[in-house]
């Protein structure tokens, strides 16, 4: 198993989100998380990525538990984090923003270089002297999963990804994950678009109320389509 | 006009004194959103370790290495016993915290040095002048000052705009929760980043120390100057302490200068000494308040 979530809880504050969520991801394989808003999906990745550290329940990561540890050490193990937001750095220039974090602590055969990142991303090429803030959203979506792809992660986890783009960009941005996907990298990936998520993912995580309420195949969740997508509103 | 010109050199060596003090505490102030009054304790502990090591161990040439080790050493300790705590808390927290740090370098300082200042000699090699122009004579030793003040505003500017440390420097307090989740330790960054204002402090105590007397109390002096050359400049750039150091500098040094004589063409000459000594030494408050009134984020805010 590449990640294994066991019935972690969280909170912020006094406001528990996460009531024992469970989620498996083996090694080359894509997952979703899938819901309403405030079900508990960003906190799920927040929670993995030691941002908002699980009160209880255990996360391991390559057989090695890495809850509680800071969200640093957990990156460096192989997690790159496209957050919600995208939260680039606006000050950096468009190269900056991939360089300043840049790293290759797995050692990857082939690590990414910024190369092969204009080359996944030719109109950040184009802009790489800018500075990121003067980008357009979808721009800026493409250099946050740059960004962490620079990071050389064996698990890339996508937060709304492709939320509030154009529809010719959004399709860029899911071309670029099949692209990865077929490369072998595993990805964790929160969206709204079943379409794109059956064609993209192996399995799927019904997230509601803090809790795991459904999960299975792309087969299964065509099978089921209609009563699921009742249940996380689309 | 000779005046003019030497009244310029010195306010542009007290500009890049202040540089040195205000690059630190506007990446601390900037990044990491402490306040830290005890900024000007590191720069005393500079000028007394510079002082005593250069009167009892023998020699300016080591005082400066052991300057800028002592300020380092003091500020990365300051920064992991004290100042990390305090990242999360309000601004008056910090303020309590570091006025304490202040009250205990000074005491401690009189507690082990004593409470006479100490004088510093300047190296036999700088002591001398250079004539600059015919009939223009000016001491090397400010002069040293100004060009490693100058050498180390480029080394500063190169690290910001040029490595990946200036960078996440850039990438700006707003987004420290990411930097981390990108496998950045921003605990040890911050400590670096702290340790180097540090430095710089202490690099400026002890190069102040053969110009003036080192004693206890000289950092709260410079410290008030300091905040006002950041406030100025932009709270959080590098550029706008330079800025801001060079503006502070040149008003306070040529205000003291010349606002006497200006004075007197309109008034008795008593009446003048003493309004324009009380208006040399308000200058720079009253460019601070014009400035704030103009680009009330300073003149190159953070990022800008």
């Amino acid at each position: 198993m590449m990640l294994s979530v066991q019935s972690i809880d969280a909170a912020y504050g006094d406001a528990q989100a996460l009531f024992g969520l469970s989620l498996d991801i083996k090694a080359g394989e894509a997952v979703t998380l899938i819901g309403r808003n405030g079900m508990g999906k960003t906190t799920t990745i927040r929670a993995i990525m030691g941002l908002t550290p699980p009160r209880a329940g255990a996360i391991h990561f390559e057989g090695q538990r890495i809850d509680g540890l800071k969200p640093h050490e957990i990156a460096r193990r192989g997690l790159g984090l496209v957050p919600e937001g995208r939260q680039i750095f606006v000050h950096l220039s468009v190269e900056e923003n991939l360089v300043a974090t840049a790293a290759n602590r797995t050692k990857g055969a082939t690590p990414w270089t910024l190369a092969r990142i204009f080359n996944l991303f030719p109109r950040l090429a184009e802009r790489r002297a800018q500075s990121a803030g003067t980008l357009s959203g979808g721009e800026q979506q493409m250099l946050a999963i740059g960004r962490a792809l620079m990071t050389n992660p064996r698990l890339l986890i996508l937060d709304e990804a492709t939320e509030g783009l154009a529809p010719l960009i959004r399709q860029d941005i899911w071309n670029c994950l099949a692209a990865l996907r077929a490369q072998g990298l595993s990805i964790l990936i929160v969206d709204r678009n079943l379409d794109e998520l059956m064609r993209l993912a192996d399995r799927h995580n019904v997230v509601e109320k803090g809790r795991v309420v459904w999960s299975g195949t792309s087969q299964e969740l065509a099978a089921e389509r209609e009563r699921i997508e009742q249940r996380i509103g689309v | 006009m000779q005046l003019l010109f030497e009244q310029l050199l010195n306010g542009l060596q007290l500009s890049l004194t202040l540089f040195l003090l205000a690059a630190g505490l506007t990446l601390v102030f900037g990044i990491m959103g402490v306040i830290n009054l005890a900024h000007g304790s590191l720069y005393m502990v500079g000028a007394y370790a510079g002082a005593l090591v250069a009167s009892k161990v023998g020699g300016f040439w080591l005082a400066v290495p052991a300057a800028l080790a002592a300020a380092a050493v003091v500020g990365v300790a300051m920064e992991l016993l004290v100042v990390r705590r305090l990242y999360a808390r309000d601004h008056l927290s910090q303020v309590l915290a570091t006025f304490g740090l202040i009250l205990f370098f000074n005491g401690i300082i009189a507690w082990g040095v004593g409470r006479a200042p100490l004088q510093m000699d300047m190296p036999t090699l700088l002591s001398g002048f250079v004539e600059l122009a015919p009939g223009l004579p000016y001491p090397t030793y400010r002069l040293a000052v100004m060009a490693v003040g100058v050498v180390v505003a480029l080394g500063l500017w190169y690290v910001i705009a040029r490595t990946r440390l200036g960078m996440l420097i850039r990438a700006g307090s707003d987004k420290r929760e990411m930097v981390s989740a990108l496998g950045v330790d921003i605990a040890g960054l911050f400590t670096l980043v702290f340790g180097l204002g540090a430095l710089l402090a202490g690099l400026a105590g002890v190069m102040v120390g053969p110009i003036r007397s080192v004693q206890i109390g000289m950092g709260e002096q410079v410290l008030i100057t300091t905040f006002v050359v950041i406030v100025v400049g932009g709270i959080g750039s590098i550029r706008g302490a330079f800025v801001g150091a060079l503006l502070i500098g040149m008003c306070d040094t040529l205000g003291r200068a010349y606002a006497p004589m200006l004075l007197k063409l309109w008034l008795s000459g008593p009446l003048a000494d003493g309004l324009g000594a009380s208006l040399a030494s308000i200058m720079i408050y009253l460019v601070m308040a014009v400035a704030l009134v103009l680009r009330p984020r300073g003149l190159f805010p953070a990022g800008g």
